[in-house]
C-alpha cells in the first residue's frame, strides 16, 4: 500500500454511528461525508449533542463506526492503527490528568509513548507555560491545564490535531491563548481539526467549516463563503415596547431587509444595506406605533448562518424550541 | 533509556501520584496499623468482664446475693481462677421493669429467686451470653447450696504468644489489606482513570497497553511490601506474635495473593464507568470476603454446605496460607501451602484471562 503525502488528511465517507437505545437505535452520526485537506484547520460546528464528538472519537479511532469508510493520512484504523497515533495528537474534552504531576512531569510520560516526538521543554513552550512546567497540575487555573491538554496531543510532533471543544468554559484571555497556540500550528503546516460551538471561534481559526446538525452535515465551507450564502451581510437587532408581539413578517416587506426573525428578546433582520433598511424600519416602527425599546447592527457571522439553517441557536439552550408562531415564521424565512 | 519507557514512566508516575498524597498514606499504611493496634489491645488477654444480671425483687434476694458475694470473694483471693471465672453482679429490680429489660436485649437474664427454693432463669437461649449467664449463676447457687465435685478437674489456660486472638487476628489483617489494595489500587483506580477521561486519552497515543497495565500491577506490589512489614512489625514488636517460618514464603504468599486480588479489581473495572458502579461491585466482592473468609474468626463455625465456597475465596486460602507459615514453621513443601499458591494462581490467571478480554479501554 503506498501512502499518498499529497492526498487528504482525513477522509469519512457515509459514516454512520447507531447506539442501542431503548425503543429504536440512538442515530448520532447519520451518513456523514468529510474531506479534511492537509495543512488546513478545520471546524466542526454545530450544538451539543450534534454529533460532532461521536464523529471526531470515530476519526481519532477511539470509537468504530457502524458503518462508512475513515482514512487518517491514507491509512485506515482496522489495519495502520499504531502507524496514525504514532502520526496523530489528541486534546479531548475535559481530561482530569493526574494532580499531582507537574507539567513537565506529564508531558515527559506522554512523551515516552511516541517514538518521535517534540522535547517536553519545546512542547511547553508551544503552549507558553514556560514558567508554569515545575508547578503540579492542581496549581493551575482552568485555562492553563487546557494548553496542558493541548500539550499532550502536541508532544508526539503530530501530523494532525484534533481538538474536542478546546476553549469550552475558559475565560476570554484563556481562549485568546489558546487561539494563538492553534494558529502557530497551522503556521508550522499542520492539518488542525476542531470542534467547537463558537462561531467566532471557526471565523477566527478555521479555513474550512462543515455545520453538523443531528448527525448530518447541512454545510461547509469557508466561513466567508457561509456567510454569502445569507445573502445580506449585516443583521440588525431591536427590541421594542410593546405588550402583545408583532408579527416579524411585518418587517420582511421593508427596503433592504432579507429576512426577519422572532427572537427571544426582540427581533433580528438579515439586511443588505443599513443606510436604506434603519430608516424604513423607524418609520415602520412610528406607523404601527411601536416605540424602539434596544438597536444594535452587527456583520452577519456564522451564528446566524446556523440559525438560518436550522432555526435553532447553536447554544440551544438559550432558546427552547419555542411557540409554532415561530416555527411557522422560521420555515417561511428558510424558503427566502 | 528509561526516560523513554512507558513502563517505566507510567511506574514512576503513579508513585509521585501515591508518596505526594500525605491523606493516601495515612489510609493505606497509617489506617491499618492504628486497626491492627486497636484490635490488639481490644482483644487482648485480661479479666474476663463481669456477668450483670438482672434480679426480681423479693423474699429471695438475700440468700441469691449471699451466694454471689462469696463467690465474688473466692474469685478475689485466688489467681488462678480469677484468671477466667467472670464475677457477678446482681441488679435488683420490679419484676416488669426486669422483664421489659430483657426483652430489649438490655440485660441478658432475669433472675426470679422466689423464696429460694426454687429459682427460675428468664432467658433466651439463642443469645449465647444469655446460655453462659445462666450456667455461672446456676454453679454459684448450686455450689453454695452445698453441691460438690465428684471428678477432680484441672483448667489448662493457654496464653502463649502464637495461640492468643492477635496472633490469629494480624495475618489476617494482612490478607485484609491485600485485598483492598488490590480492589482499590487496581480496580478503584482504573474505573477513575476512565470516569476522567485519561484512559481515552492514554489509548489515543501508541502506549503499549501491555506496560500500561504492568506499570500499575507493579506499583500495587510496591506498595504491598512496606504494607506487610508495617503488619508484622506490629505483630512482632508490639504483641511479640512469632514468625515461625520463612519470611520470604510469607512475602511470596502476599504477593499471590496481591496479584489476585489486582485481577479480581481488573475484572471489577472491566466496564464501570460510575463511581457508584465500581462502589456497588467492590462491596459485592468485598463484603462475602471479610464475613466469610476467616479475618476476624474461624470459618469453620459457618455450615458445612458452605465451606467448599468458602475455601474457594481468594481471602481465606491467603489467610490460612499466612497462618501456616507464621504461625506454625509450615514450608514450601507442605500440601496446604502448595494448595493455597495453586488456588491464588489460578485466581490470577482466571480474572486477568476474563478481563482482558472484556476490558473497555475508551
Amino acid at each position: 500500500m503506498t501512502i499518498d503525502a499529497n492526498g487528504p488528511a482525513i477522509l469519512a465517507r457515509s459514516l454512520r454511528k447507531e447506539y442501542p437505545g431503548r425503543d429504536a437505535p440512538v442515530i448520532a452520526v447519520d451518513g456523514l461525508d468529510l474531506e479534511i485537506r492537509r495543512g488546513e484547520c478545520f471546524g466542526l460546528l454545530g450544538p451539543n449533542g450534534a454529533g460532532k464528538t461521536t464523529t471526531v472519537e470515530i476519526l481519532e479511532g477511539l470509537n468504530q463506526p457502524t458503518s462508512g469508510l475513515v482514512e487518517v493520512l491514507g491509512r485506515s484504523w482496522d489495519r495502520d492503527a499504531p502507524a496514525i497515533r504514532e502520526r496523530i495528537g489528541v486534546t479531548l474534552q475535559e481530561t482530569h490528568f493526574p494532580e499531582k504531576e507537574s507539567v513537565r512531569e506529564l508531558l515527559t510520560v506522554f512523551r515516552s509513548f511516541y517514538a518521535r516526538g517534540l522535547d517536553v521543554d519545546d512542547a511547553i513552550a508551544r503552549v507558553s507555560l514556560e514558567s508554569k512546567a515545575d508547578a503540579l497540575l492542581d496549581q493551575l487555573s482552568g485555562g492553563q491545564r487546557q494548553r496542558v491538554a493541548v500539550a499532550v496531543g502536541l508532544v508526539g510532533d503530530p501530523e494532525i490535531l484534533f481538538l474536542d471543544e478546546p476553549t469550552t468554559g475558559l475565560d476570554p484571555q484563556s481562549r485568546r491563548q489558546l487561539w494563538d497556540v492553534i494558529l502557530d500550528l497551522k503556521a508550522r503546516g499542520r492539518t488542525v481539526l476542531l470542534t467547537t460551538h463558537y462561531m467566532d471561534e471557526a471565523e477566527r481559526l478555521c479555513d474550512r467549516v462543515a455545520v453538523v446538525d443531528r448527525g448530518k452535515i447541512i454545510a461547509q465551507g469557508s466561513p466567508a463563503e457561509l456567510i454569502a450564502r445569507l445573502g445580506g451581510e449585516h443583521v440588525v437587532e431591536f427590541a421594542l415596547v410593546e405588550e402583545a408581539p408583532t408579527d416579524p413578517a411585518v418587517f420582511t416587506a421593508l427596503d433592504s431587509v432579507l429576512a426577519a426573525r422572532a427572537e427571544a428578546d426582540g427581533y433580528s433582520l438579515t439586511v443588505g444595506e443599513p443606510h436604506r433598511a434603519l430608516p424604513a424600519l423607524l418609520d415602520a416602527l412610528e406607523e404601527i406605533e411601536r416605540p424602539l425599546a434596544r438597536l444594535t447592527t452587527r456583520h452577519v457571522g456564522l451564528e446566524d448562518v446556523f440559525v438560518a439553517l436550522t432555526g435553532r441557536h447553536l447554544r440551544d439552550d438559550q432558546e427552547s424550541d419555542g411557540d409554532a408562531g415561530r416555527r411557522r415564521f422560521r420555515r417561511k424565512s428558510r424558503r427566502r | 533509556m528509561l526516560q523513554q519507557s512507558p513502563f517505566f514512566q507510567l511506574y514512576l508516575a503513579r508513585l509521585r501520584e501515591f508518596v505526594r498524597q500525605p491523606a493516601r498514606i495515612f489510609w493505606v499504611y497509617g489506617f491499618p496499623t492504628v486497626l491492627a493496634v486497636a484490635l490488639g489491645f481490644a482483644f487482648q488477654n485480661r479479666p474476663p468482664a463481669p456477668v450483670v444480671v438482672d434480679v426480681v425483687s423479693g423474699p429471695g434476694v438475700e440468700s441469691l446475693r449471699a451466694a454471689v458475694d462469696a463467690h465474688n470473694a473466692r474469685l478475689a483471693s485466688s489467681a488462678e481462677a480469677a484468671g477466667w471465672r467472670p464475677t457477678i453482679v446482681l441488679e435488683v429490680r420490679p419484676e416488669a421493669e426486669a422483664v421489659k429489660r430483657l426483652l430489649t436485649g438490655k440485660t441478658p437474664l432475669v433472675i426470679d429467686p422466689d423464696e429460694g427454693a426454687k429459682v427460675s432463669f428468664r432467658f433466651d437461649p439463642t443469645r449465647p451470653e444469655s446460655a453462659a449467664a445462666r450456667e455461672t449463676v446456676d454453679h454459684v447457687i448450686q455450689r453454695a447450696a452445698g453441691r460438690g465435685d465428684p471428678v477432680a478437674t484441672a483448667d489448662v489456660l493457654i496464653t502463649e504468644p502464637g495461640s492468643r486472638y492477635i496472633d490469629f487476628l494480624i495475618p489476617g489483617l494482612i490478607g485484609l489489606n491485600a485485598m483492598g489494595g488490590g480492589l482499590w489500587g487496581v480496580g478503584f483506580l482504573l474505573v477513575n482513570l476512565r470516569i476522567g477521561k485519561l484512559l481515552k486519552c492514554y489509548i489515543a497515543t501508541p502506549m503499549p497497553r501491555s506496560e500500561f497495565l504492568g506499570a500499575i500491577l507493579a506499583a500495587r506490589l510496591t506498595f504491598l511490601l512496606p504494607d506487610l512489614a508495617v503488619q508484622l512489625g506490629v505483630g512482632v514488636f508490639l504483641f511479640h506474635m512469632p514468625i515461625r517460618g520463612s519470611l520470604w514464603l510469607v512475602v511470596l504468599l502476599d504477593v499471590a495473593g496481591a496479584l489476585s486480588f489486582a485481577g479480581l479489581g481488573l475484572l471489577i473495572a472491566c466496564r464501570a464507568a460510575t463511581t457508584e458502579t465500581v462502589s456497588g461491585l467492590m462491596n459485592l466482592v468485598m463484603m462475602p470476603m471479610w464475613l466469610l473468609s476467616g479475618v476476624f474468626f474461624s470459618y469453620e463455625r459457618f455450615p458445612a454446605a458452605v465451606q467448599p465456597l468458602i475455601q474457594a475465596l481468594p481471602l481465606t486460602q491467603l489467610v490460612e496460607g499466612l497462618r501456616l507459615v507464621i504461625l506454625e514453621g509450615a514450608g514450601i513443601g507442605r500440601p496446604e501451602i502448595l494448595r493455597v499458591l495453586a488456588i491464588l494462581a489460578a485466581w490470577t490467571v482466571g480474572t486477568f484471562w476474563l478481563a482482558l478480554r472484556w476490558f473497555k479501554w475508551s
